[in-house]
């Protein structure tokens, strides 16, 4: 049967042919902005999901200094910061951008950034500055707060809450949506008000209440704002979100109004602030050009542009806040402290004692 | 030799021998039937020829060229399956054009040449036929065209008629040599029918377990087959023992049923045959065989006399008149030796 | 004639044609799962075991029993459910049926947060099923309420694996031939009967598979739990997640997905025992032959009871869907009661706008044609993969080397199926950054991804029709003069035909509709509708869910019509099978 296996030998030559060309073509399909080394005026900033700029912040920055800026963006922070963390020594970007306080001290004892000292630093409150190797740079905040329904509490003459003891209180027994802390990040940032405010050895106690107090837990920041929370079609009156949701919420209206229907629980240490920061990636041959970028988001062009692209505040006071940040946005007078490095050390520990209390 | 020459071929799967040695010629022009009980190797063999499979030794020669090594779809033979395989997802046309196809004929010839085969196997119409609607007459009908439509060198028949009744089968028997003929196709027609290797063929190949039992014109099978198998299958049972012997310078036959000249045949044991055809009564010479009838069947113009005679039963054809006896009777009947085979050096037939 | 001896004479075809699968699952499978296991092995190494210590074995034990539990009653709901509506689809011919089909297929490529956002428009405290219920019927507390509970989770299951059962058993159902249920009703069997003693062992290789697929799919299954179970319920993947993403613990969170895979792997092995025991060749039927129209009365209560059971079940959310995206939440604020929503065409129109000028605004149509490029790159992949993979796997190879990669290549091939997408995505990111396979940079490695997820189905999809053709086709058709590739092109490909179409639309889905890989591989230049849908859910505001819930109609229209031009592709290219 000579011919006949040699016709098959000729399809499977075919094949592997093809699988050949297949291969040949995933590998040049685009020689590609190749992001490091090669072509130095090409900048790759790593970043998660969130991220977000105007064209025009970014373009001004491009014709600047000559350069293409390219984002990779990975997923939620832990994703992005997992990605970093992988391509150690040999990174993916020239700079990261995104790892926040909760993450902070995993993101330092990685060793996956090079100290930068920006002279913008200066214009910069010193309390946003949580490495003094200036190895991470504070670019924004946001604060974790309790959100609630406006005209829920107005049309029952009932006071909103003002702070977390209140929250106990019967008045608001059923009234709360939370999220849970191993899988969302608000739902970490109000876990950590809670030790904040009650220390280690009361926080479990708090919960405990809260629970009998009938507290809903979802594990997603979605499933709270858009499914349970009263505004947007739920039951529940109050929701762990953001200060600066209620902003967001006369900007994306669907009809023009003129005060948010969410109002912000601001009182006694009922908030958490999340802050940003940026870093030189270690190992980059960028560097230079890195230095430019961390400058430049520090600097007050891009520090204006966050509030309405990101909802997170600029840590550069000089920045002009925009209308409605500056009508609608109430800051806490004091948050929730804990130290990234006890997060660092006790993260996993708090959320399965949260875990066992709440879930179980 | 101009046509197709199998040599000392042999084929095993997983150690069970299923043919030895097998050898024959088939001629151009010539209509071979391949005739044989089920599981005899016939199916086996055509597979071989076609390539399907290979065989273990010997080798195919057609035309003089040794088939070896020629893929099926190189050898442009014919084969018509005996479970017709059409293909389910093409219709009647489709089915027949296939081989056209793959031949690359302009589609004007393909239209024409299905067109001309569909109307020879008298299926003009069902082009567009899905073949699942068909009944078993006109699937049979649809693979022989399939079969025969890109004119094959060498066209195998494996069972064509298999399951269709008596009266269609003789019918399309006939209609199938005739065709055959006028096409002037060289072909090997498989069949466990001999009615219909008969009707059908020019030369008979009888097989038995993977080996040729005999070869020859329907004719020469029938009136000598050349051993006792032969001789059953083709539906013979008056089988008794028997010696030849040499006395007093001639040779007799010595049978439990009396003994007869049997003239030229060397001495030895073996087993005597009587043609169903060659008893008489009332003449009195031969061999005697005295029965009771046991059953008595109508043929038209013959009656089949079933004998009982000891343990054994002997079956005869006698001519239809008064005189035939009737159930129960007691018949003497007179076997000439004309209608005696002996089949030396065979003392048993396992076959039965 | 033995046909083992043609298929001995095809071994040398087939020799070839695992070289496509095999190569494409040790660069793109087995090379990133390695590269990340060699990552966590060497983080494991250095820290001495730690993470590994600290694990909670009987809380893991309590995962894993929960996940295999919740698989197992998702999946035997979705046979028992899609069984009825397999048969409808396969034996009978009714108007708005490729419609019917095809919307039921939808929910299959919705990512789950438009899947819990269109449940939540229905059953949600003021969807449309509690607002008829209190508005209409007079109900004083919303009756439905169907989140954070097992329920959820079963119901999204099914509701995003019926489509698996209707069209892998359908399909073959479709080709069975009704003559030898007929056959066993003249032996004196009662319908009933019939079914359980003919059709049903008959139909169980398709079954099987399909089950197979769908129970996978729960197993791994993540969005689902984490937003419709809510906090108390927790699968291996949701666990794998957390491990992964909350604490950044590599080792643990490889060892877990390791560990899913096993069981994946268990699993896979035990159905092929079972998948050869059962699958035999079966004698092909045509389709107009098989299909009939509604006549009898009993005939059109079925298809009545079927049709309305799929409108209610997987029509319905999608209409709620819809519905949502065109209305807002005009009711009056803080009220408990219900109001009516008011109509609006805003959402459509704004994402058409850059209304912050953003680096990442996506254009919907840009997001869709993206998308709609890499579903079709998917189709392409897995197909091309897919059916030399199912022809080889088709046969059994004889003995010797080659029987023994069928056998290993068999359970191999549903592996990436099983394999935590956070892990599997991470290690793409490990193996395909760095030289010698630099393609972070390549728009081909999403639908790579995708294809990963998609092969495995196309296989499952193709392998029942293929080991159902006999091998005497192959043979008349070489004595007719068709080479061995002209046998594949003409005999095998036409007849697997339809299963090769539900296979390609099976593949255009999930490239559709993934996120999990494509959110971690993904350039934002190059986003696909549900990165899309993604962006505007992560904010709030009712303009941000509102343009999430246009995007995800556009999903859904540009899947449904995707899903029928491939159908639709059928009759004009490929046989009646």
């Amino acid at each position: 049967m000579g011919k006949f296996s040699q016709l098959v030998r000729d399809m499977a030559k075919r094949i592997v042919l093809l699988v050949a060309v297949m291969l040949l073509v995933v590998a040049c399909a685009q020689p590609a902005p190749s992001p490091t080394p090669a072509q130095p005026s090409t900048l790759t900033v790593m970043t998660h999901d969130s991220f977000a700029a105007s064209e025009g912040v970014i373009a001004a920055f491009e014709s600047q200094y000559g350069v293409k800026v390219q984002f990779l963006k990975a997923g939620d922070v832990g994703s992005a910061l997992n990605k970093a963390i992988l391509a150690k020594g040999n990174p993916l970007g020239d700079v990261f951008y995104g790892v926040d306080n909760t993450f902070l001290s995993r993101a330092l004892r990685e060793e996956i950034f090079e100290p930068y000292d920006s002279l913008l630093l200066k214009e910069i409150p010193a309390d946003f500055l949580l490495d003094p190797q200036k190895r991470a740079l504070p670019v924004d905040y946001g604060d974790v707060c309790l959100n609630y329904d406006r005209a829920y509490f107005a049309e029952r003459g009932l006071q909103p809450p003002r702070n977390l003891d209140d929250l106990v209180a019967p008045e608001y027994k059923g009234l709360l949506v939370v999220q849970n802390p191993a899988l969302s990040s608000p739902g970490l940032a109000f876990l950590l008000t809670t030790i904040g405010v009650y220390g280690e050895d009361g926080y479990l106690d708090y919960w405990k209440k809260l629970v009998e107090n009938d507290v809903k837990v979802v594990n997603d920041w979605e499933t709270a704002y858009y499914t349970e929370f009263s505004v947007h079609g739920g039951t529940r009156p109050i929701v762990v979100s953001y200060s600066s949701s209620p902003p967001a919420e006369v900007i994306f209206a669907e009809t023009p109004v003129d005060e948010p229907p969410t109002g912000v629980i601001t009182e006694g240490r009922s908030c958490f602030r999340q802050i940003e920061f940026v870093g030189v990636l270690k190992g980059t041959k960028n560097r230079n050009l890195a230095e430019k970028w961390i400058d430049f988001m520090l600097d007050r062009t891009f520090q204006e542009d966050i509030p309405l692209q990101m909802f997170v505040f600029p840590v550069n006071p000089m920045a002009k806040l925009p209308e409605e940040f500056v009508r609608f946005v109430v800051m806490p007078t004091e948050t929730a402290q804990v130290s990234p490095e006890a997060i660092d050390q006790n993260r996993e520990a708090w959320i399965q004692a949260w875990t066992e209390t709440v879930l179980r | 030799m101009d046509g197709l020459v199998l040599q000392r071929v042999s084929k095993s799967f997983e150690a069970k021998k299923v043919l030895e040695e097998v050898s024959f010629e088939v001629g151009l022009g010539e209509i071979v039937a391949l005739l044989g009980p089920s599981g005899c190797g016939k199916s086996t063999t055509l597979g071989l020829i076609a390539g399907l499979i290979e065989p273990d030794s010997g080798e195919i020669y057609w035309r003089g060229n040794s088939l070896r090594g020629i893929p099926p779809h190189q050898r442009h033979f014919g084969l018509m399956f005996q479970d017709l395989a059409l293909f389910p997802h093409l219709n009647v046309f489709e089915n027949v054009a296939f081989g056209l196809r793959l031949r690359r004929q302009p589609q004007t010839e393909v239209r024409k040449r299905v067109k001309e085969v569909l109307q020879l196997v008298n299926l003009t119409g069902f082009e567009d036929r899905d073949v699942a609607t068909l009944s078993g007459g006109e699937m049979q009908r649809v693979a022989l065209a399939r079969a025969i439509a890109p004119q094959p060198q060498l066209l195998m028949l494996d069972e064509p008629l298999a399951s269709l009744d008596r009266i269609l089968k003789d019918r399309l028997a006939v209609e199938l040599r005739q065709l055959l003929r006028q096409m002037n196709q060289t072909a090997i027609y498989v069949t466990h029918d001999q009615e219909e290797a008969f009707m059908v063929a020019d030369r008979v190949i009888l097989m038995n377990q993977g080996k040729v039992e005999q070869i020859g014109t329907p004719q020469e099978i029938f009136c000598s087959p050349s051993t006792p198998f032969v001789a059953e299958f083709l539906g013979m049972k008056n089988f008794v023992e028997g010696e030849v012997i040499y006395e007093d310078g001639e040779s007799w036959l010595v049978t439990p049923l009396g003994r007869i000249r049997f003239p030229n045949q060397p001495a030895g044991k073996g087993i005597a045959l009587i043609r169903p055809e060659g008893a008489t009564v009332d003449v009195h010479e031969g061999l005697q065989l005295m029965g009771r009838v046991t059953q008595k069947l109508f043929r038209g113009d013959h009656c089949q006399i079933e004998l009982q005679w000891g343990e054994k039963r002997f079956s005869f054809l006698l001519p239809c008149s008064q005189k035939t006896p009737n159930e129960g009777d007691t018949l003497c009947l007179s076997l000439s030796p004309r209608s005696v085979i002996f089949f030396r050096n065979h003392t048993s037939h396992s076959f039965t | 004639m033995r046909t083992a001896s043609l298929a001995s004479s095809w071994k040398k075809g087939s020799a070839l044609a695992w070289v496509l699968p095999v190569l494409f699952l040790a660069l793109f499978y087995f090379y990133p799962l390695g590269s990340i296991l060699f990552f966590a092995f060497e983080r494991l190494v250095e820290e001495g075991g730690e993470s590994l210590r600290a694990l909670n074995l009987a809380y893991l034990w309590r995962v894993l029993r929960f996940t295999v539990y919740q698989a197992f009653l998702s999946t035997l709901l979705t046979v028992l459910l899609g069984m009825p509506a397999a048969y409808l689809f396969a034996r009978y011919e009714f108007r708005g049926k490729t419609l019917l089909r095809a919307l039921s297929t939808i929910p299959f490529v919705l990512p789950t947060l438009v899947v819990a956002a269109a449940f939540n428009a229905l059953y949600g405290p003021r969807g449309w099923a509690n607002l008829v219920a209190v508005n209409l019927l007079g109900f004083e507390e919303p009756p439905f309420t169907l989140t954070n509970s097992l329920i959820a989770i079963l119901v999204a299951h099914v509701f995003y694996n019926l489509t698996i059962v209707i069209r892998l058993v359908g399909d073959y159902w479709s080709r069975l031939d009704p003559r030898l249920s007929q056959a066993g009703r003249s032996l004196g069997a009662t319908p009933w009967q019939a079914f359980w003693k003919i059709t049903f062992p008959l139909l169980l290789p398709a079954i099987l598979s399909a089950s197979l697929l769908v129970f996978i799919f729960d197993f791994t299954s993540f969005g689902v739990i984490l937003i419709l179970g809510g906090p108390r319920y927790a699968t291996l993947e949701v666990e794998i997640y957390y491990q992964m993403s909350g604490l950044l613990n590599i080792p643990v969170a490889v060892t877990l997905s390791l560990l899913q895979l096993g069981c994946t792997w268990v699993l896979t092995i035990a159905y092929n025992r079972l998948s050869e025991k059962v699958t035999r060749p079966l004698p092909l039927a045509a389709q107009r032959r098989v299909v009939s129209r509604l006549l009898k009365p009993h005939q059109k209560v079925f298809a009545f009871l079927v049709v309305a059971f799929l409108v209610v079940f997987q029509v319905m959310p999608l209409v709620a869907l819809v519905g949502r995206s065109l209305t807002y939440a005009g009711w009056e604020r803080g009220e408990r009661g219900f109001g009516v929503p008011t109509l609006s065409l805003a959402a459509y129109q704004e994402i058409f706008i850059n209304r912050r000028a953003s680096l990442f605004y996506i254009p919907p149509i840009q997001a869709i044609a993206i998308s709609l490029g890499y579903a079709l790159a998917t189709l392409l992949f897995s197909l091309l993969i897919g059916f030399p993979t199912a022809w080889f796997l088709a046969r059994q190879q004889g003995s010797g080397k080659l029987e023994r990669l069928r056998r290993w290549l068999e359970p191999t091939v549903l592996l990436p199926l099983g394999t935590s997408s956070v892990t599997l995505g991470l290690g793409f990111i490990l193996a395909f950054s760095q030289p010698p396979f630099d393609l972070r940079a390549s728009p081909l490695l999403i639908p790579i991804a995708h294809t990963l997820v998609a092969f495995p189905f196309v296989v499952r999809s193709l392998l029942p029709a293929l080991r159902s053709i006999r091998p005497r086709y192959h043979q008349a058709a070489a004595v007719l003069g068709a080479s061995p590739s002209q046998i594949v092109r003409r005999i095998d490909l036409p007849i697997v035909g339809r299963a090769a179409l539900v296979a390609g639309v099976f593949a255009f889905g999930i490239s559709m509709g993934e996120f999990g890989a494509t959110a971690l591989l993904t350039r934002p230049e190059f986003p696909t509708l549900p990165v899309a849908i993604y962006r505007f859910l992560g904010q709030p505001g009712e303009m941000n869910y509102g343009q999430a819930m246009a995007l995800s109609v556009f999903l859904m229209a540009t899947t449904g019509l995707g899903m029928i031009l491939i159908e639709r592709f059928r009759s004009g290219e490929v046989g009646e099978f």
